[in-house]
């Protein structure tokens, strides 16, 4: 069975005497790299390999996926570090992490590392019902949650999977006027209450804050 | 559809209209699953027969489908919704009948701070069309909703669910609370949801983890079955 579909990112970035490996997860690509960019020095010592986005509908895929790419490939890097949270794993996730001896993000999903804890905590506290969107996600909405939920197909479990939702909260990585009209109306066809936060990348800064520049 | 494929249920004999009706059930046809319940009860099937051959049968193979990556979340879905259109028609059959064929209430609920259902909504069906009588709890239970339905409705199973990895922990709160009381003895306590595996069901003292919902039911009814057999022996 093929688990992976991994995505090279960057031809430059595959370069095997790269000694950091960061594999992270699909909907992550766009802030690692814009990360990635702003410091030259990451840009030459890391290599950036991501899993499919769509396994954020599909956590049981996660584990078996980042474990089968560390199989083939741990043995060429020093360090590792995983750029996914717990993702819905339950701790399988860490169970191969500890087994390569590598790190991953802070927290359970990404939502919450990109909000911080506190403000994820609070607005759980203040709607349970929320239905969580990032940058990534309102971009992709209709691959990742239209398709990727069966809905373009199936309209009628909608009630099914959105019952107990009732508002839609856009953290958002950056300012982008388009994806907050976006995300405004995919609350608005849902039926939901609609809020903007600009969170910026939050804890997603850790996958690089741990590199020891200097020792590589 | 061609006219090939336009056939008639009725021209089945009872094992091909079974098999049929899994077929159905698999590829989540609502209106067939329905029709095919019909003409098996018109043929003089018992209920509990046709729920457990063509129903249950058909949920089976769809629940080792998902559990191997071959069906994902909305084709399970449309199948699931395709059993409850055979159920709606057992079920006021199943409630009248004179033999009480029930392998007791199961109670089952999402727990605190999780709004997700889909799962244990999965798992209800699987354990109603398996003979239990299920009381459904919804989602966002504290243990206190546990507490009340068990005084209540004295199951013989009661089943959490979570999918966050955060609320997972949250059953542990409950399982130790009816430890306190007493329940544990005449409440056996299953467990399930995405984000766990047997390890955690262990380390929360519930060794019973439904890896899905057709296994979950499994499970129960095992349970419920060994139980009998051991009063049987005494």
């Amino acid at each position: 069975m093929v688990w992976i579909k991994s995505v090279v990112i960057d031809k430059k970035n595959s370069d095997k005497a790269k000694k950091r490996l960061v594999l992270g997860c699909g909907a992550l690509v766009y802030d690692l790299l814009r990360l990635i960019k702003q410091n030259p020095t990451l840009s030459e010592k890391v290599n950036l390999q991501c899993l499919p986005a769509s396994w954020h509908n599909s956590p049981q895929l996660i584990a078996p996926g980042v474990e089968e790419y560390l199989s083939e490939n741990a043995h060429l890097y020093e360090d590792i570090y995983i750029a996914y949270a717990d993702c819905g794993t339950g701790g399988a996730l860490d169970r191969v992490i500890e087994k390569y001896d590598a790190k991953r993000i802070d927290g359970a999903h990404c939502y919450e590392f990109f909000a911080g804890s506190e403000v994820f905590e609070q607005l759980s506290e203040e709607e349970l019902g929320t239905f969580y969107l990032t940058d990534y996600l309102v971009k992709n909405f209709h691959r990742i949650m239209i398709k990727g939920l069966g809905l373009d197909k199936h309209p009628e479990l909608f009630e099914v999977y959105f019952e107990h939702y009732k508002k839609l909260v856009y953290l958002a990585q950056t300012e982008n006027e388009q994806w907050q009209k976006d995300a405004k109306q995919y609350a608005k066809d849902f039926g939901f209450d609609y809020e903007y936060r600009l969170v910026g990348t939050g804890n997603l800064n850790s996958v690089f804050d741990e590199i020891d520049i200097q020792s590589l | 559809m061609s006219e090939e494929d336009d056939f008639d249920l009725n021209d089945l004999d009872d094992k091909e209209l079974v098999e049929q009706i899994q077929d159905d059930l698999y590829d989540g046809l609502d209106a067939e699953v329905t029709e095919g319940t019909e003409i098996l009860l018109g043929r003089g099937w018992d209920a509990n027969d046709v729920l457990g051959e063509a129903l249950v049968g058909g949920m089976k193979i769809v629940g080792v489908d998902f559990r191997d990556g071959i069906l994902f979340v909305p084709e399970v879905l449309k199948c699931a919704g395709a059993m409850k259109g055979g159920m709606k028609i057992l079920r006021p059959i199943l409630a009248e009948s004179a033999e009480d064929t029930s392998l007791g209430k199961f109670v089952i609920g999402t727990v605190k701070g999780d709004i997700h259902d889909i799962g244990k909504n999965l798992v209800a069906m699987m354990c109603e069309g398996a003979g239990f009588e299920v009381i459904n709890l919804g989602i966002n239970n504290p243990v206190e909703n546990y507490l009340e339905a068990i005084d209540e409705h004295e199951p013989v199973i009661v089943g959490m669910s979570a999918l966050l990895t955060t609320t997972m922990p949250y059953m542990g709160v409950v399982v130790e609370e009816m430890e306190k009381r007493g329940m544990r003895k005449d409440t056996h306590i299953m467990c399930g949801g995405a984000p766990l595996n047997q390890e955690f069901a262990d380390s929360i003292g519930v060794p019973a983890y439904g890896r899905d919902a057709a296994r979950s039911a499994e499970m129960a009814e095992e349970y419920v079955r060994g139980m009998d057999k051991k009063r049987g022996h005494r």
